[in-house]
């Protein structure tokens, strides 16, 4: 869907921004670029919907070379993203997702209802749309941003660390919601990011370039984390590598048996819809965090860790106490998890 | 001192001195009239090279010293050099008020324009804006509470600085000033000038009204 074929950027002061990059990304799925800041992974994205030109080289799009294209017309046919969303402050929300829309000659009160359908897809109550920027909150803002670049519903999205800018737990909220749209929408997302815990959360593909615009790996988050190319890679993925690995495994398949009744020092405590309360003892009592199939390794791993007995309460959907799981289970099942990897890379 | 007050009183509200061709309500209309045209003259020049150094990014130098330019600009010393050059006509007075006007204008659509937060700007193009709608969709609209300040500033300039005309025998409120100079009649010369100051005052608290109606919606 996007390729890059022997591309250099060179600024006028002379820094290389991006070396000989040849890259192919296929249609559909997110390929995050990651990399500690000035490594050339904001240019290399904004040099798809000619924000910046290449020093040479070729970009595709769909087939088609960027250069040869009438770039404003190029980025219309494009979804872009940027940090601090970029609103347009005389403009109210709704006018701000119509931007595109308008921009393409379609008439005001179309391009409205578009941009009123848009906002209900991003997760925003209808009446934000009257508002103005400086009204809403960071994460509403960010989202707006995400209505107003699929307005024209173009098949590739641009995102510039879209998330910088706001708090962890909007940060995380935002990631959730992107990864919700994505599965209904399935658009070829290219995301830029300096946070590698976010690149493995949300990428299909990640890219790990180096300072000086050398692009060092390219593969899954799976791949990345099992078998990092070289000691920069491993360096960027951090310590807990090992750890993040898990991250993208679910507990699922861990075996859980009964829990523990009377008898034992410590007794799960639940409420009359079964769902885990507690752990009490003679000692007193430890909250408890129940974990569903669809959570990860890493949290199970967390949790047991936590545990005093070692053992993690797993529940179904409705959160109703389903059996527990042991650390031996949960270690073994992670052994396991990097074996795979390994095989796999 | 007090009879001065009294007299000026006098003076402001008599029927007599509102009344005919040399009556304050002609006067006024006279004031305004050059005050409005010269600052209309000045808009249309000093607008668009504002708005083009303010879009390019070039020429930055020139709408910076433009203000302090303007600022050592003497204007009745190029009212008296244009009449010298060019006769008598109301040329002289239009040329000095307008090159009074033109720095304020310029200077201050440039500082709105390069105000624009560049992550808009970045965004209106990335969006697929070109460069002209760039600038009339969001640089402009963004812009366009000090572009409206530059023109107040001009206009009340204009309008303190308009006596000039009676200077070289037109009219406006200059004339009572000129005239009772002349006549060494300072209740005229006073009235004049409150008359003059009044408006200037009344133009500038109207407009700034007006723009903060304008762009309540507006944070900054």
């Amino acid at each position: 869907m996007i390729q890059f074929d022997a591309v250099h950027k060179r600024f006028p002061n002379g820094a290389e921004a991006v070396h000989d990059l040849s890259l192919d990304l296929p249609e559909g799925g997110v390929t995050v670029l990651v990399g500690s800041s000035g490594c050339g992974k904001t240019t290399t994205l904004r040099m798809i919907n000619r924000m910046v030109e290449p020093t040479s080289g070729t970009i595709r799009v769909g087939g088609k070379d960027v250069q040869q294209q009438d770039a404003a017309e190029l980025r219309r046919s494009i979804g872009y993203v940027i940090q601090q969303a970029g609103l347009f402050p005389h403009r109210t929300v709704l006018d701000n997702v119509a931007t595109v829309p308008l921009l393409l000659g379609h008439g005001r009160k179309q391009a409205r209802a578009r941009a009123a359908g848009l906002l209900e897809t991003v997760g925003l109550a209808a009446d934000v749309g009257k508002r103005y920027p400086h009204q809403l909150s960071g994460g509403q803002q960010q989202r707006v941003g995400v209505a107003r670049a699929l307005a024209a519903d173009p098949p590739v999205l641009l995102m510039d660390e879209p998330f910088g800018a706001v708090d962890p737990v909007v940060r995380s909220q935002l990631q959730d919601e992107l990864l919700r749209l994505q599965e209904e929408l399935n658009k070829t997302i290219v995301f830029v990011t300096h946070d590698i815990d976010e690149a493995v959360r949300l990428g299909d593909r990640i890219a790990v370039f180096r300072t000086g615009g050398h692009l060092v790996q390219c593969s899954s988050p799976t791949e990345l984390l099992a078998r990092p190319a070289d000691d920069f890679v491993a360096g960027f993925l951090g310590a807990e590598r090992g750890l993040k690995l898990l991250s993208l495994r679910t507990l699922a398949a861990v075996p859980q048996g009964p829990a523990p009744g009377g008898g034992g020092t410590w007794t799960l405590v639940l409420d009359e819809a079964r769902k885990p309360l507690h752990w009490a003892s003679e000692d007193g009592e430890v909250p408890v965090r129940p974990l569903k199939d669809t959570d990860s390794l890493l949290s199970a791993l967390n949790e047991s860790v936590a545990s005093p007995t070692g053992l993690i309460a797993r529940v179904d959907a409705a959160g109703t106490l389903t059996g527990v799981s042991s650390r031996d289970d949960i270690h073994s099942h992670a052994g396991q998890a990097h074996s795979e990897a390994r095989v796999a890379a | 001192m007090y009879e001065l007050f009294e007299n000026l009183g006098t003076w402001l509200v008599s029927d007599a001195q509102w009344s005919g061709p040399d009556g304050i309500g002609h006067r006024l209309a006279e004031h305004l009239q050059y005050s409005l045209l010269a600052t209309l003259i000045a808009a249309a020049i000093g607008l668009p090279l504002g708005l083009l150094i303010g879009h390019t990014g070039k020429g930055a130098f020139v709408a910076i010293n433009l203000a302090s330019f303007g600022r050592a600009l003497p204007t009745v010393g190029l009212v008296v050099l244009v009449f010298l050059a060019g006769g008598l006509s109301m040329l002289p007075v239009y040329v000095a008020l307008v090159a009074l006007a033109v720095p304020a204008i310029v200077t201050n659509t440039y500082a709105g324009m390069t105000a624009v937060d560049p992550d808009v700007k970045d965004a209106a193009r990335g969006q697929g804006m070109r460069g002209h709608q760039v600038l009339a969709h969001v640089e402009l609209p963004l812009a366009l509470p000090l572009i409206m300040t530059g023109l107040r500033l001009a206009l009340i300039q204009v309008v303190a600085t308009a006596t000039i005309a009676a200077y070289v025998s037109f009219g406006g409120l200059g004339r009572y000033v000129f005239d009772g100079l002349a006549q060494r009649d300072l209740v005229q010369v006073l009235g004049g000038a409150v008359l003059v100051a009044l408006v200037a005052v009344v133009l500038d608290v109207g407009l700034a009204g007006l723009q903060r109606f304008l762009f309540r919606h507006r944070t900054a």
